[in-house]
């Protein structure tokens, strides 16, 4: 099920999903081109995570059609498997594993999946948690950590399987506001160095700075796609408007 | 600035929480003597204490404690025949070695279990037992030693470690053959179902190795999405669970009997083992059922995200932290396990508890009910007390990194 992939890396068309009877997505259509950065900002319960988590099939959709680098995502375990290699994702809850020492964590998946030498995979990990800043770290455990290092692991794990694409679902919401500023400087470096990045957050310092396009999500659906001059100084929806007079507020 | 640094400094001091120790008479008089009420049921138990503590020395000092050495071999190893109990003493020696040997090369909850291994082998030693089962006793500490030279030698080598595992693997079936015999390599023994403590500890080891693998994957049945998978391990389970084990124990021995032929049919102690193993492992499958329901969602899907598959996610992050957070349950579940072994006495094998009621049958030991009875209770408290204090010991060791 290969499609073509000049189109874009990323393409949605038409995709729904319920759960249950709740429609959480209302037909999402856009492209995203390679290197592009992505942030998707929208009131909680607009459905902003559920989207990105269909991804890499953490949600199934129910209807429409998701192409992620020329791979349709079905219920094909393969093609799922495919994407998953090439997708990381970083969580709100950093989900990292706690039995596992912050080396083990990054390193699982190269050693596991890429089948790298043990040593190899140590090494990987190793320079990526110099990228992220806290080689420090390497023997301790996650619950010995704060947050904004937790997080910075997550970053880190996920970039050992060297994906094409990274999805971060509110990485700073369950932060202290001390340690955001460490992990979007990670995330922007990593935009910088071309990275596909597609970000849900609410921090609009970082939408500004970062993003090549914003998309704002209300019930489900795609309100308003913009670059972020046009969203903040002009935005053309009232909804939009809305939801920025009273995020920028404070 | 200046007068900023100073608060910091001020607060950097810490302060001492104050003294909690209180002088012992007025620790009586607010615990024990607070009011008229609590002063008389403190006279009244401390009194109770008194007979009962003064009763029970004078028992112990009168009471027939000839039994018990008299009768050790038949109440440790049964009819095990004499000029075999070398057979008993390699198996001893060859867990005590395995002990010693990683106590050596990893330290630690090893290294503990193997010094009380050695030294309670010394203390035992020192009671008057025969010269010849002193030196077998002595033999243990030495065998120990010599593994524990032998593992710290070893450490940091790779290819011992590897060893290392194989041969606790081992350790298992080689003890069972040492025990029992086996065609054209040792001589069998026969009249198995005679052997005294020793049937309630083999029974006790095999049922927990085999119990434990399969209600693992009793568990991850139960959860499996294949109907089929979870259907089947559901209704084992609750079967099993709905029955008591003596009357599982008594279907194996009297109604297996009945069923099978007699050349197909395995001799009465491995049919008590299967049932046990059986029994044990529905409960263990609830045990670690339970464990598995407590990891949270987003550890498989941080296991998904990053490519593992079902499989490797399972064995690799969600099974250790199941296993770790059900500790506690799966040992009381062992130490059930080892207390139940004494059932095997109602399908007629001589267990410690079925063979103590032979000896008290024994004209000449008429009376000494008291004096066995508490033997059993401190030969069963050792070995309990000695898991759950190594469980005890290994959830500390795993807890480092805890959230």
């Amino acid at each position: 099920m290969s499609v073509t992939s000049d189109e874009g890396i990323i393409i949605y068309r038409d995709v729904h999903k319920w759960y249950g009877d709740f429609h959480v997505l209302r037909g999402i259509t856009f492209t995203m081109q390679k290197g592009e950065v992505i942030v998707i900002c929208g009131p909680s319960g607009s459905g902003k995570s559920t989207c990105i988590r269909t991804i890499n099939r953490l949600e199934e959709h129910q209807r429409g059609q998701i192409i992620v680098d020329g791979v349709e995502l079905t219920n094909d375990l393969r093609n799922i498997e495919t994407i998953r290699r090439e997708v990381g994702i970083v969580f709100q809850q950093f989900n990292l594993f706690p039995h596992l020492s912050v080396l083990q964590n990054v390193a699982l998946a190269p050693f596991w999946v890429l089948k790298m030498k043990k040593s190899k995979a140590d090494e990987v990990a190793m320079q990526l948690l110099e990228r992220v800043g806290i080689p420090e770290q390497a023997e301790k455990y996650p619950g010995q950590l704060s947050g904004g290092q937790q997080q910075r692991v997550a970053i880190a794990r996920a970039l050992a399987m060297s994906p094409k694409i990274m999805l971060f679902d509110e990485p700073t919401s369950a932060l202290d506001p001390e340690m955001i500023k460490e992990v979007l400087d990670v995330m922007k470096n990593l935009a910088r160095s071309g990275m596909t990045m597609i970000v849900v957050t609410h921090e609009m310092g970082f939408a500004r700075e970062v993003a090549d396009r914003i998309i704002f999500f209300d019930y489900g659906q795609l309100v308003e796609e913009n670059t972020p001059e046009e969203f903040f100084h002009n935005p053309q929806h009232e909804r939009t408007k809305l939801f920025l007079s009273q995020i920028l507020d404070y | 600035m200046r007068d900023n640094r100073q608060i910091v400094h001020i607060i950097k001091e810490q302060l001492r929480p104050p003294s909690e120790r209180i002088p012992v008479i007025r620790w009586l008089k607010q615990n024990l003597f607070n009011s008229w009420f609590n002063a008389i049921l403190t006279i009244v138990s401390t009194v109770l204490i008194v007979i009962a503590v003064f009763g029970l020395l004078r028992w112990a000092l009168g009471a027939r404690w000839e039994v018990i050495p008299t009768n050790l071999k038949l109440l440790l190893v049964g009819t095990y025949p004499a000029e075999h109990l070398w057979r008993v003493w390699a198996t001893v020696y060859l867990v005590s070695f395995l002990l010693g040997f990683s106590s050596g090369s990893h330290g630690g909850l090893m290294r503990r279990v193997s010094t009380v291994v050695a030294s309670v082998s010394v203390l035992l030693a020192i009671l008057p037992f025969p010269w010849g089962t002193r030196g077998w006793l002595l033999g243990i500490a030495v065998v120990a030693a010599v593994g524990f030279g032998l593992g710290h030698l070893s450490k940091g080598i790779r290819r011992c470690k590897r060893l290392e595992i194989a041969a606790w693997l081992l350790s298992f079936p080689i003890s069972l053959v040492l025990l029992n015999g086996m065609e054209g390599i040792l001589p069998v023994i026969k009249g198995r179902t005679t052997w005294g403590f020793m049937l309630n500890l083999i029974g006790a080891v095999v049922g927990i190795g085999l119990s434990f693998p399969i209600g693992v994957l009793l568990a991850l049945g139960r959860r499996s999405e294949l109907p089929a998978i979870r259907w089947v391990c559901t209704a084992y389970i609750e079967i099993i669970r709905g029955v008591p084990l003596i009357s599982l124990l008594f279907m194996a021995s009297i109604m297996l009997q009945l069923l099978l032929p007699a050349n197909v049919r395995p001799d009465l102690l491995i049919r008590a083992m299967m049932t046990i193993t059986a029994f044990s492992a529905a409960y263990m499958a609830e045990n670690v059922r339970g464990g598995l329901q407590a990891i949270p969602r987003g550890q498989y899907e941080a296991a998904s995200a990053v490519g593992l598959n079902k499989a490797l996610a399972t064995i690799l992050i969600i099974l250790p932290q199941a296993l770790r957070l059900v500790i506690p349950a799966i040992v009381g579940q062992f130490i059930a396990l080892f207390m139940d072994t004494t059932l095997f006495g109602f399908i007629a094998i001589l267990e410690l508890l079925n063979i103590t009621r032979s000896i008290m049958g024994n004209i000449e030991w008429r009376g000494t009910i008291f004096e066995l009875y508490v033997f059993i209770g401190i030969a069963f408290w050792i070995l309990c007390y000695s898991m759950s204090y190594v469980s005890r010991r290994i959830e500390k060791t795993l807890g480092v990194g805890e959230r």
